[in-house]
């Protein structure tokens, strides 16, 4: 039986996370088929039958999917369930809020953020905020599954030839509706595919400093800017900034992290990076136990220096 | 309106986890047990709800073993009026434990009702959107803001681009997120007068629902240990390792 990938987009284009998750697609099998659901969105659809490996994309265009709401896409993907053996999503926060919902339809039980695949019906993830990695197997005969995109390289998004067969099947729960959306405007990587990351932390202590010593240093490498959840809860950036266990898992050529500590729940969302340079005031800070580099210095002076000379 | 909060015995997020040498698990002996911190976000968050006299009552239900009336205690002593405690020394699974809560929001007809959005020991972040689909009922997940009006409650939701704001006929689900409120410290008098308040206990087989996992733990292990860094003396000998040894900038 063929596998389902769930796209990603907003209805203007593909989320490089697909590229990810078709990647651990196809590690459990060959015959991929792709689901976009959205309004207006037939270049992404149009998109995702290049990427490498799809086999079928399915296009459900309709206002209902617009703002992918959970109750209406998971009624929509239990309802093409029936010809699928695997059913996969990024485990972003769409694919976090809708997937649980489609497994409950079905009546399966799930796995949340598949850091590894086995074989078909055994897969890696972790648990515990990133302290340890389980191995389990499923003996669902229909597996859902939410895929942590760090964790698997992406397919090529050029090359494939796929057809795009149109759906109308339009699902409404009339339960929920979508009232407005706040996006943060950048112009700066995505934080969870850049190649190098800038964060800041609780020591930053303010907005204004994040603009004055870290944005500079983001810039200067062509790097996405995270936080830790100090900084976030203190409101110096927004939420989606947040890297760790309950925010984004970021997984960098580089990352730095700049007065932050390095609690376990921050670590689990950025110890899978490449090299890891810290920069503390405090020797004994946690982060140095996971830095490749660590600068003992105060950010205040080390930050605008470092920028000057990269 | 009636609220339900599900409330996890979940190791305390302080602790440093050890895998089992036998990689079986998890070792859990002797180590500190709390509530989820995102279950007690929930139970504040029903709390300010009646405190605002949105809501008359309040009952928090968990699922897990005989111990895990210390957290329903707990979020009495937060505000919650009552708990239901599901004895189960299987551990459930998200599935399993949704349909235990719809069972228990159905009978007590609840209007609202609260979970967090991960438990932070297994990480499944599944509980709350299953129980919503299982109910057929709208669902805010990540909340950093509920406002309830009139038969409708707005959900303000963090999703990775920014903030989502939804709509939701009640009653309905909502998982919290970090930002959604900080939870206050339980006073002396008030964990004293949680002790007298009512705390039901049954079992899955209650509720019709069967503990057997379709899932089988092959093994846990602990995490690729990290190669030891190494401590640069200067801005310009960190340039140096980072463009010429690590090869990154
Ligand atoms: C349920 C739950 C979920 C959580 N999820 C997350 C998550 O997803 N992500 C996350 O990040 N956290 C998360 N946390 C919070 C986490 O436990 C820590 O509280 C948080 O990461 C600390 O942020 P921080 O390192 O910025 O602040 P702090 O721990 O206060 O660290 C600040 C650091 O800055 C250093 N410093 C101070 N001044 C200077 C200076 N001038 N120059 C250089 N260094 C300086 C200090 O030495 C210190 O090491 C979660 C917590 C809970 C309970
Ligand atoms: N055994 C349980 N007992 C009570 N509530 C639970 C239980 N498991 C999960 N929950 C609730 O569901 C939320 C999400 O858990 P999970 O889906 O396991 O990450 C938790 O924050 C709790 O509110």
């Amino acid at each position: 039986m063929a596998i389902l990938v769930y796209a990603e987009h907003d209805n203007a284009s593909l989320k490089k996370a697909t590229l990810n998750t078709i990647a651990a697609a196809k590690q459990i099998g060959d015959d991929i088929h792709v689901l976009v659901a959205g309004s207006g969105a037939q270049a992404v659809a149009d998109e995702a039958a290049k990427a490498e490996g799809v086999t079928k994309v399915l296009l459900a265009d309709n206002a209902a999917y617009e703002h992918q709401l959970a109750g209406n896409v998971a009624l929509l993907v239990a309802d093409v369930a029936g010809d699928y053996s695997h059913i996969l999503a990024a485990a972003t926060t769409t694919g976090k809020n809708f997937m649980p919902r489609v497994a409950a339809l079905l009546d399966v039980s799930m796995l949340s953020e598949i850091s590894g695949v086995v074989d078909a019906q055994t897969f890696e993830r972790p648990i515990y905020a990133g302290n340890a990695t389980a191995t389990v197997k499923t003996t669902e005969d229909k597996v859902v599954l939410t895929v942590r995109t760090t964790a698997f390289d992406p397919v090529a998004s050029e090359g494939g030839s796929a057809t795009v067969e149109t759906i109308d099947n339009v699902q409404e729960t009339g339960k929920a509706s979508f009232v407005n959306e706040e996006m943060a405007k950048s112009d700066r990587p995505e934080l969870t595919s850049a190649g190098i990351v800038v964060s800041g932390g609780r020591a930053l202590a303010n907005g204004e400093n994040f603009t004055k010593y870290i944005e500079p240093l983001a810039d200067k490498l062509g790097a996405a800017v995270g936080a830790s959840r100090a900084a976030v809860d203190a409101g110096y950036v927004p939420n989606d900034m947040q890297v760790g266990q309950t925010g984004k898992i970021v997984a960098p050529q580089l990352y730095i992290a700049a007065g932050i500590s390095g609690a376990i729940q921050h670590l689990a969302g950025m110890k899978d990076s490449k090299v890891i340079v810290a920069i503390n005031n405090d020797p004994e800070a946690p982060i140095a136990s996971v830095a490749d580099y660590f600068l003992e210095a105060d950010l205040f002076e080390a930050l605008p220096e470092l920028t000057s000379k990269v | 309106m009636k609220a339900l909060v599900a409330v996890k015995r979940v190791i305390d997020y302080n602790v440093k986890v050890r895998v089992k040498a036998d990689n079986s698990g998890v070792d859990l002996s002797n180590t500190k047990m709390s509530i989820n911190p995102f279950d007690e976000i929930a139970v504040e968050e029903a709390v300010r709800l009646k405190e605002a006299g949105v809501i008359d009552e309040i009952i928090v239900a968990s699922i897990g073993p005989k111990e895990s009336q210390e957290q329903i205690r707990a979020a009495l002593a937060l505000g919650a009026d009552r708990g239901v405690l599901v004895v189960s020394d299987e551990k459930p699974y998200p599935l399993q434990v949704a349909k235990i809560l719809k069972n228990i929001a159905e009978t007590e007809s609840t209007d609202i009702i609260l979970l967090g959005k991960q438990a932070i020991d297994d990480d499944n972040n599944q509980t709350g959107q299953m129980l919503a689909a299982l109910m057929g009922i709208g669902q805010g997940t990540f909340a950093s803001e509920v406002k309830v009006e009139g038969d409708k409650v707005n959900v303000t939701r963090e999703i990775d681009g920014g903030l989502q704001t939804v709509a939701l006929d009640l009653p309905a689900v909502i998982t919290t997120d970090l930002r959604l409120n900080e939870p206050r410290y339980a006073k002396l008098p008030n964990i004293m007068k949680a002790k007298k308040k009512p705390l039901d206990e049954k079992t899955p087989a209650d509720f019709g629902v069967d503990m057997i996992s379709k899932q089988e733990i092959i093994k846990v292990v602990p995490p690729a240990e990290r190669k030891a860094g190494i401590t640069v003396g200067s801005v310009d000998e960190l340039v140096d390792k980072l463009r010429n040894e690590a090869k990154v900038i």
